[in-house]
């Protein structure tokens, strides 16, 4: 690993060490956990942006994606965390790889000199307007129990096929979804000028289909 | 945890996945980022379900959103397999046919 | 025989006849046979018969006539306003008058207008411009009936006027020819006739003005009255706005009757045809001036007419001296109607007897003086258009005829008893004599020395003529050669005429009267009859008695025979017998001689001052106009050229600027924004995320 490397992931250590400690500090156990899927977000976010490896970029988002269902689990949603697994892991980030399989490698192409100073002004920003919004909103509840671990999917269930609850959404949604996955196979489809870039298989199939 | 908490992660979230479109010169970071987004809108609904009461909005509301994400992420797939095919370049900065 | 109102018909038949015959010819005359000379020919022949058959008719009435249509229901003609009423303002009844003068008058110009006609037929046979010729004097015969018949100063300018257009076409007759070698002399002569008689009518018309002023009137008839008033409510004096009204009413007949100084246009108008010369200087338009005088007699003044006698002595005798150098036929000619109308003015000016002897010798002048013209022209015909009197000589044989109606007219001229010339003249100095005797006056006494000597000059050059045409050796070979007789109607014109000039004066085979006691003129057209009602002895008149009238008509006769044989003895002497020398003479005279001869360089002088005077006045406006009017219009030409040049520039550079600034910031903010769309998805989002950052820190920040 180069030094840049070196100390990004060493920051990151550090940074998982102090979520953490301030985590238990704050809330026990139950702020560790939550302080470990803040740090996996928030730390696969990162590597996402500095990795120059796509591949590992996207197994960083795996990681993500995985901190983002613990915070779901966290906050009592355990139907969407199932979900979120399920679609974004397991569909979601599948997708991608393939995207990443059939474009061409891309050597070189982070730039730590243009990724810092935007990486610091944007998050200076968000900052900012984070810590105003929240000092202007007063202080929120805070929970001492974990969630109930009963789940909360029947509820879903229900609050889709209720008539009065999200029924024409779902339908909708389906609709949506089957129409786009329709159209991005349509999309994505293979053209005459495809087939004939391809180089002839051994054996003599392809070319003149 | 106070919402606060999440509400720092959702921000941290969202503008990493800013960064990340930004910054990054390939199509499929810019993916990356969207879905970075979108999980960052995700967790605030969620959070805010969770502290202000009962109800199912907010939970629904994500569960809407992870399936419009992956809609979303298929589509966008095609399209960068379109350009890929048209421009033979991955670099976002490439595909400025309508700059003027 | 009474007059009648068929009388009244008659006269106005005679005035419009020659009208009539003019339009027909002026637009017909051309597609005539014979082009047209016999219409107007035969109108006068016409126009010749009535005025002689009322002449006859009415000059035997005893105690004279004096008929006016208007005061007896006869045609009128309204003018200005068409009503037979006078109404307030200027409005003019014309009616006709007929009086003793008037008709003889009128008879004179029937008479010689129709010879005169008659001549042209021969005379101008082979002119270009035949049958406006004809017309031409056929409306001036009109103008001139007019004038005789007018009963009103208005219509007698009028008349007046249109005789001075018409003599302006006749003189320059041959100015409308372009074949004809005078061209130019004929129009610079037309021209100096029109604008010099010019003068005397504007000096007429300010006459008239003046007696309107008081009058408010212009008929003869109530101007004499009114006239008389005026003498006596000013105490039998008359009264100093009379006496420049008269003089300038007097300035009217010296520029037509070509008096000193208007004489000037006189000989120059021998450019025009000798029938128009005939016609015009010698029965006709000069003598209206006379007959003018003879209309407006009470409203002269006795300061008037001394200045009438003198400025008609001077005429007179100033005319005769030129006379006598002169080599041209017709300039002789010329020279003595001037002098014979200086005669006539001269006559009236001295009054009483003189005026009815001035207007007796205008009639009898008419006569031998048209007939001299003619024979004149029956001369220069013959001798193929030669005027010069030195390449003539010896023509009585080859011209019997033509000598012998000219021999007859010169002896009458030069006042032989006889002939008519005789009585009238013989008159004219009796009258000098006698108001002279009966009261001395400086103008009248000149007059008694000035007049016989111009008899005798008239009677030496007239005579120098004749030696000079017609008898002796001919001095040209070639034009005796080719020298014939005129056709019939030349020649028989002459003859008429010549007959009248003979006896017109006084027919003496009736009655034996060969001294011309008593005349059918001086019986009957008198003082009395001119002028009904009025009372010139208590006006500018003075009574003579018999016995100074007896002294004077002796004295008078053998003054006039005594100079009139002397002049014709001198002229043979000199040109028939050629005793003296012509030229030893003329340098003896030496440089007074010259100056006669150049007309006492009167045309120079004219030439110097007045023409030279208005060319420079002419010439000095039209630098005005060229220089400064139309440079204040080019000026403001320029100005606006400038002005729309300003606004070109304004419209240019600001407005045009104007629109021009608003594109160039267009196409400035269009660049400065054009940086936005780069097409790159990337810096889309991260200005959108600017953007939204941007909103929430001004949401919160608010």
């Amino acid at each position: 690993m180069d030094h840049a490397s070196k100390a990004f992931y060493a920051l990151l250590v550090l940074f998982f060490l102090g979520l953490s400690g301030w985590g238990l500090a704050t809330a026990g156990p139950q702020g560790a956990i939550f302080a470990l899927f803040a740090f996996l977000s928030i730390g696969g976010c990162l590597i996402c942006i500095f990795e120059q490896s796509i591949v590992r970029s996207a197994f960083a988002l795996m990681a993500t994606f995985g901190g983002v269902a613990g915070l779901f689990l966290l906050l009592g949603a355990s139907f969407l965390a199932m979900a979120q697994v399920l679609i974004y892991v397991g569909g979601i980030l599948a997708l991608i790889l393939f995207g990443v399989m059939l474009s061409p490698p891309d050597l070189a192409e982070r730039q730590l000199k243009r990724v810092i100073p935007m990486g610091a002004l944007v998050g200076a920003a968000f900052a900012w307007i984070a810590f105003r919004v929240s000092s202007t909103m007063g202080s929120w509840a805070v929970l001492e129990n974990l969630p109930e671990m009963q789940s909360h999917a029947r509820e879903i269930g229900i609050g889709f096929l209720h008539p009065q609850g999200y029924l024409v959404a779902f339908e909708l949604a389906a609709y949506l979804l089957t129409v786009a996955l329709v159209a991005a196979v349509y999309v994505a489809r293979r053209k005459k000028a495809d087939l004939e870039a391809l180089p002839t298989m051994v054996g003599g199939a392809g070319g003149a289909n | 945890m106070g919402l606060d908490a999440y509400l720092a992660v959702s921000v941290a979230l969202f503008a990493l996945g800013v960064i990340c479109i930004v910054t990054r010169r390939n199509i499929i970071y810019v993916l990356m980022g969207i879905e970075m987004i979108l999980n960052a809108a995700n967790i605030n609904f969620v959070a805010f379900n969770r502290f202000n009461g009962d109800g199912l909005e907010g939970r629904m509301f994500a569960i809407f959103v992870i399936i419009l994400a992956a809609a979303e992420a298929a589509v966008a797939l095609a399209i960068v397999l379109n350009v890929f095919h048209l421009f033979k370049s991955i670099k976002p900065s490439d595909i400025d046919l309508l700059r003027e | 025989m009474e007059f009648q109102p068929e009388h009244y018909r008659l006269l106005l038949a005679v005035l419009l006849i020659p009208l009539v015959a003019y339009v027909l010819q002026i637009f017909l005359g051309r597609h005539l046979p014979r082009r047209g000379d016999w219409l107007p020919t035969g109108g006068m022949f016409v126009v010749m018969c009535l005025t002689v058959y009322m002449f006859t008719t009415f000059i035997s009435s005893e105690g004279g006539f004096f008929h006016e249509s208007a005061a007896e229901g006869g045609p009128v003609f309204g003018w200005l306003y068409q009503s037979a009423e006078k109404l307030p303002g200027l409005n003019v009844v014309a009616g006709l008058l007929y009086d003793p003068l008037g008709a003889a008058m009128l008879a004179v110009v029937g008479i010689v207008s129709f010879f005169v006609h008659l001549f042209s037929v021969g005379y101008m046979s082979s002119d270009h411009r035949y049958h406006i010729f004809f017309a031409n004097i056929c409306l001036f015969t009109f103008a001139m009936l007019g004038l005789v018949l007018s009963d009103n100063l208005l219509f007698v300018f009028i008349f007046w006027e249109l005789m001075g257009l018409m003599s302006y076409l006749l003189i320059g007759h041959f100015s409308q020819d372009p074949n004809s070698p005078r061209i130019k002399q004929a129009a610079a002569a037309c021209k100096k006739a029109f604008m010099t008689t010019r003068v005397g009518d504007t000096c007429l018309l300010f006459g008239m003005a003046i007696f309107y002023y008081h009058f408010e009137t212009f008929r003869f008839t109530e101007m004499w009255a009114l006239a008389q008033e005026a003498v006596a409510a000013n105490g039998g004096e008359y009264p100093a706005w009379m006496t420049l009204g008269g003089l300038f009413l007097f300035g009217g007949t010296v520029g037509k009757s070509a008096q000193f100084p208007l004489h000037i246009w006189l000989p120059d108008a021998m450019e025009g045809p000798t029938p128009v010369s005939a016609m015009i200087h010698a029965a006709t338009m000069v003598a209206a001036g006379v007959f003018l005088l003879g209309r407006i007699f009470p409203l002269l003044s006795p300061e008037v007419l001394g200045v009438v006698v003198a400025i008609g002595s001077i005429t007179a005798l100033f005319a005769a001296t030129i006379g006598c150098t002169v080599n041209d036929i017709k300039g002789v000619l010329a020279y003595s109607t001037i002098s014979q109308l200086g005669f006539m003015v001269a006559a009236i000016g001295t009054g009483g007897l003189g005026l009815v002897a001035g207007l007796f010798h205008m009639v009898t002048h008419a006569f031998f003086k048209a007939c001299l013209f003619l024979s004149a022209g029956s001369v220069i015909h013959g001798c193929h258009h030669e005027q010069d009197m030195r390449k003539m000589g010896g023509l009585r044989k080859k011209m019997p005829l033509t000598f012998l109606a000219m021999f007859i007219c010169t002896l009458a001229i030069a006042g032989m008893p006889l002939f008519s010339g005789f009585y009238s003249k013989d008159r004219i100095i009796q009258s000098a004599i006698e108001s002279t005797m009966t009261q001395f006056r400086g103008a009248n006494a000149f007059a008694i020395l000035a007049l016989p000597l111009a008899a005798a000059l008239t009677a030496f050059y007239m005579f120098r003529l004749i030696f000079m045409t017609f008898f002796g050796e001919p001095r040209d070979e070639h034009v005796h050669e080719h020298a014939h007789e005129s056709p019939w109607p030349m020649t028989v014109s002459l003859l008429v005429l010549a007959t009248f000039g003979l006896f017109v004066g006084k027919f003496w085979l009736i009655d034996g009267d060969f001294l011309g006691h008593h005349t059918w003129f001086t019986e009957r057209v008198t003082a009395a009859s001119m002028y009904p009602g009025i009372d010139l002895m208590k006006m500018n008149q003075i009574a003579v008695s018999e016995h100074t009238g007896h002294v004077a008509h002796s004295f008078a006769m053998g003054i006039s025979l005594t100079v009139a044989a002397f002049g014709i003895f001198m002229a043979w002497w000199i040109y028939h017998k050629k005793r003296l020398n012509p030229e030893r003479i003329t340098s003896t005279l030496g440089e007074v001689y010259v100056t006669v001869e150049n007309k006492y360089y009167i045309d120079e002088a004219v030439n110097g001052s007045v023409i030279k005077g208005s060319l420079f006045l002419a010439r000095a406006q039209k630098w005005i106009d060229e220089n400064i009017i139309d440079g204040f219009v080019l000026l403001n030409g320029r100005v606006h050229k400038a002005l729309g040049f300003i606004g070109y520039w304004i419209d240019r550079t600001i407005v045009d600027g104007l629109v021009n600034a608003t594109g160039a910031i267009a196409v400035a903010f269009g660049s400065v924004l054009r940086l936005f769309q780069t097409g790159r998805v990337q810096q889309y989002v991260s200005l959108a995320v600017a953007g939204g950052l941007l909103a929430a820190a001004f949401l919160i920040l608010i």
